[in-house]
Parts: C-alpha cells; sequence; structure tokens
C-alpha cells in the first residue's frame, strides 16, 4: 500500500492505543478495535489471513485432484471390498485434526521417513496436512454425489462403449456442479481446522500463523481483538464463498438443464 | 453386400437369462438377420428388453451363445440401443449427439455437419443449444434416436421407442424408422403397438414367459398366426 509513513505510524500506534484501551473499558471497545484493524489493513492481520487462504486453497486443489477421481471410481466401479472401501472413506472424514498433524509430523520430522525435504514448520507441511485431512471429504461427498448420477448415466454409456476412464470424466463434467459442495466442504474444514496446522506448522509469527492458530494464540494471550478481528474475517470469508458457490451452481444448473 | 466383419446375423443358441432361480429368457435357436426391421412382440414381462440387452450385449447370458456375425466377443462398435426410459446427458441437444459422435471416434472435424444432419433427420434443428432435459418427453426421445444414429450402427435396437407417445410423435418416429431401415440399418424393435408392428416390420418374433413362442413374417403372423397364443395375443387375451 502506498501510505505515507507517518499515516502509517499514526495507524500503528492508534492500533496499539486502542487495543490497550479495552484491557479497561468494555466490550464495545474490543469490537471497535477489531474493525479498526480490518478497515486501516493491519499488515499482519493481512499476512496471516492471506496464508490461511494460500494454504487452504491449495490443499483443497491437491485434495480436489485425488478426492474427486477416487470418488467417481468408487461411484461406478465394481470391484470386490467396494463397500468396505466406502465405508473406510467414509470413516476417514471423521479424522481429528491433530492426529493428521501428528501423523504428517512423524513422517516429515528430521528423523522421519520424509525428514530430508526439510519442510516441517513450512507452509508446504501445513498444506500437505491439510490435504490429507480433506481428501477423503472431498472424495466421499463426490462419491455420493456421483453414485446417483451413474445410476442414471450408467446404462447410456454402456451402450456407447464408455470406457471407465471416460465414465469418470463424464461423471465429473456433468456433475461438476453439484461437486461444488464437496470442495466447499473441503475448503470449509480446512480453513476452520486448528489441530493439523498447529501440530505440523508450528504457528510461527510471521511464517506459518493463520487465522486459527492466531485465534487460538491471541485468545490465549487475552489479545482480544486481533483474535475478533480474525474470527470475523474468517466468518465473512466461509459465507461469501457459500454464497457465491450457491450461486454459480444455481445458475449453472439452470443453464445445463439439470433441474 | 455387408463387410466381411459384418455384426449380422444376430443369433441366440440356447441362451437363458436366470435372477435369482427364476428363468427370465429362454430361447432355444432364434436368428435376426439383416433386411426388413424385426419386431419382438409380447406381454409385459415376457422378456422383451431382457432379449434386447442381450442382443445388445449390455447382459451376458447365465447359459448358452450369443454371436454377432458368427462371432461371441464382437465389438460392439455398429450396435446402438435406445432405451425404454432414455436419459439424456445434462447437456444441450447438440452436445448430447456429439458426445455420441464422440465416442465413436468420428473425427472432431465432422462433427458439427453430422449433428445438423441428425437434429434435421428427427425434426429437431431448432433445439441444437436447449438443455436436453428441458425437451419434451417425445423430443427427448427423437433426439435419443438422433444420438443413436450417431454411432452409425449397422443394428439398431429400440426399446418401446413409441410407448409413451401421442399418436403423431409415434407416426414421427415410425416414419424416422422406415427412412432409417431404406439406409440398410438392421433395426430391432419391442413394442406394445400392434399396428407399429404390422406397418414396420417384416418378421415378427412373439415373446412369452421368456420363450420364443412364433417367429414368423409380419404378413403371415397378422394374418394366419400358427399357435394358438398368437391368435390369444392379438385378441388382447394372452396374459403373463
Ligand atoms: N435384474 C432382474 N432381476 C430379477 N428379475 C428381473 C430382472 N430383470 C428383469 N427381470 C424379470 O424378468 C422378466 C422379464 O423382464 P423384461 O424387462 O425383459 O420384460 P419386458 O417384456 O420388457 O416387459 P415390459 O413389456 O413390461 O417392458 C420380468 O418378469 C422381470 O420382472
Ligand atoms: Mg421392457
Amino acid at each position: 500500500m502506498n501510505m505515507p509513513a507517518s499515516v502509517c505510524i499514526f495507524s500503528e500506534e492508534l492500533t496499539y492505543a486502542v487495543t490497550n484501551a479495552i484491557k479497561f473499558r468494555g466490550v464495545e471497545i474490543v469490537f471497535l478495535s477489531a474493525f479498526w484493524m480490518l478497515i486501516t489493513g493491519d499488515p499482519a492481520l493481512y499476512r496471516i489471513i492471506g496464508l490461511s487462504l494460500y494454504v487452504s486453497l491449495t490443499a483443497t486443489l491437491i485434495a480436489a485432484l485425488v478426492g474427486l477421481p477416487l470418488g467417481a471410481l468408487l461411484a461406478l466401479k465394481e470391484f470386490r471390498g467396494r463397500i468396505a472401501a466406502v465405508v473406510f472413506v467414509n470413516a476417514l472424514m471423521g479424522m481429528p485434526p491433530v492426529v493428521v498433524g501428528l501423523a504428517v509430523f512423524l513422517l516429515l520430522s528430521r528423523s522421519g521417513p520424509l525428514g530430508s525435504l526439510g519442510i516441517l514448520f513450512t507452509p508446504r507441511a501445513m498444506i500437505i496436512a491439510q490435504a490429507i485431512l480433506i481428501t477423503p471429504i472431498i472424495a466421499a461427498l463426490a462419491r455420493q454425489t456421483l453414485a446417483d448420477l451413474w445410476v442414471q448415466y450408467r446404462d447410456e454409456l454402456a451402450a456407447m462403449n464408455v470406457s471407465t476412464a471416460g465414465s469418470v470424466a463424464t461423471l465429473l463434467w456433468d456433475g461438476r456442479f453439484s461437486l461444488l459442495t464437496a470442495l466447499l466442504a473441503g475448503f470449509g474444514r480446512a480453513c476452520a481446522e486448528v489441530g493439523a496446522v498447529i501440530v505440523v506448522g508450528g504457528n510461527i509469527d510471521g511464517f506459518t500463523r493463520t487465522m486459527t492458530t492466531a485465534i487460538a494464540l491471541e485468545t490465549s494471550k487475552g489479545d482480544l481483538p486481533l483474535a475478533i478481528g480474525l474470527g470475523a474475517v474468517l466468518l465473512v470469508i466461509v459465507i461469501a464463498i457459500n454464497a457465491i458457490a450457491w450461486a454459480i451452481r444455481r445458475t449453472g444448473e439452470r443453464l445445463a438443464g439439470a433441474a | 453386400m455387408r463387410a466381411p466383419d459384418s455384426g449380422l446375423p444376430l443369433q441366440f443358441e440356447h441362451t437363458r437369462v436366470e435372477a435369482g432361480n427364476r428363468r427370465i429368457l429362454d430361447i432355444e435357436a432364434l436368428t435376426i438377420a439383416s433386411g426388413a426391421p424385426t419386431a419382438v412382440v409380447g406381454p409385459n414381462g415376457s422378456g422383451k428388453t431382457t432379449l434386447l440387452r442381450i442382443g445388445m450385449g449390455l447382459l451376458k447370458p447365465t447359459a448358452g451363445r450369443v454371436t454377432w456375425g458368427g462371432r461371441e466377443n464382437a465389438a460392439a462398435t455398429r450396435r446402438a440401443f435406445l432405451f425404454q426410459r432414455p436419459v439424456m446427458l445434462m447437456r444441450s441437444a447438440a452436445s448430447n449427439i456429439d458426445y455420441a459422435l464422440a465416442s465413436a471416434d468420428v473425427p472432431r472435424a465432422v462433427r458439427k455437419r453430422k449433428i445438423s444432419e441428425l437434429l434435421a433427420l428427427v425434426g429437431l434443428s431448432d433445439f441444437e443449444a436447449r438443455p436436453a432435459r428441458h425437451l419434451s418427453g417425445g423430443e427427448q426421445q427423437r433426439l435419443a434416436l438422433a444420438r443413436a444414429l450417431a454411432r452409425d450402427p449397422e443394428l439398431l435396437l429400440l426399446d418401446e421407442p413409441t410407448a409413451s407417445l401421442d399418436p403423431a410423435a409415434a407416426k414421427a418416429v415410425e416414419d424416422i424408422l422406415r427412412e432409417v431401415a431404406g439406409r440398410g440399418i438392421k433395426i430391432v424393435v419391442t413394442t406394445h403397438d400392434l399396428g407399429t408392428a404390422r406397418r414396420l416390420a417384416g418378421d415378427v418374433v412373439l415373446l412369452h414367459r421368456g420363450r420364443v413362442i412364433e417367429h414368423t413374417l409380419s404378413g403371415i403372423f397378422f394374418t394366419q398366426p400358427k399357435t394358438e397364443e398368437a391368435r390369444r395375443f392379438q385378441a388382447g387375451d394372452l396374459l403373463i
């Protein structure tokens, strides 16, 4: 931002003053202060928001690349043990984030099998942990959606001699608007979790601190304005993304004639 | 003359289909040769759909053989199927045909022209960009027919293509089928409409409880049926 230095200092000082003020005043001041940090573009706050979005969006992208085809295969491919596989993937949806964090930690720690990569306590490690956490969510929800579509399409595609790979591609494409819901659920879960990123990221200030880990830390330190500001941003992001996705889905389905 | 790798005739030999411990199809011998359309008739549940699915290769018989041009595992590239209740892909009318063309390896360069031809053939030229699922039942039936024809089949299997259509729409479909048959495509059609069978078919197969009761030329079937069942079926009192 191209603000004159004096204004910047002024804003930082004011933020500091307001932050201190809440220790002696009421809760309204806390909200005012949080609001102030948001509209003045507090750099620490925005760095945290940026990192959170970067980590969770990248994790969602990776999880989608694995989870969507996996969900489609589970929906249409008949093989021994399919039901067991479906139950397993559904069960993985409920994995506690800290446990995933722990597993990735062990994998990436200096003496772990992937320790030589040296990426523990970096955003990359956080992306890996979140991707592992949400891949089963995306796969399981995609399977549900696509299984319904497959019931309709199976005979027609068989009569057109479409291969398994072709059928997967067709299901993913024709189900793309419904699949947004699965992606959103994955992204929402990634954004909201604390356990995995705190274990593998370490909550390092200015490097691996995300919205959720910052909220946890600041709340425990008693810095409520930052915690509340972040909480508000988190809520707004989640609501906005859901609204956008809902609009895309509605229009898309109408245009494609799904509804 | 057909190419040597033709998928015709379609032959059933001791073909049986069982579901659970019920025998739903039991065909000693049936040969469906190239030429005028074959109509498959019979009461509800007599096995018509099952017979067609076997003939398409969508269903494997429990026992016995099915051959296309003498080969048991002939590629299905030049067979097409129109389901009793066709399902449109969630795409436009044109894209539904495009999908079938692509799945039959028709090069992209000629697909656009083929789509126009096929839509014109079934009288849906104005519906090109419309979502296929927004078309009426009769329009979807014709679109499904165009989609089946996109595979450039030599054998076209149709499961009650006129069952849910009003008389005018049924006649439209019948006219298309007659035109298609004139191009040398072998049609096998199941129907409850004996009028359709009489107008369209060269030969008629009567199924009852999974068995072929009678397989004769259409003229003979309707004027001097050989079996008691065929007489009763035409009189409307042959039940499952
Ligand atoms: N998968 C299946 N499992 C069990 N029974 C089946 C199965 N498919 C078909 N059947 C039975 O086989 C018999 C023949 O079914 P089919 O659908 O071939 O009859 P159809 O002659 O096409 O009847 P309709 O005129 O009502 O369409 C029916 O009694 C049906 O209930
Ligand atoms: Mg039937």
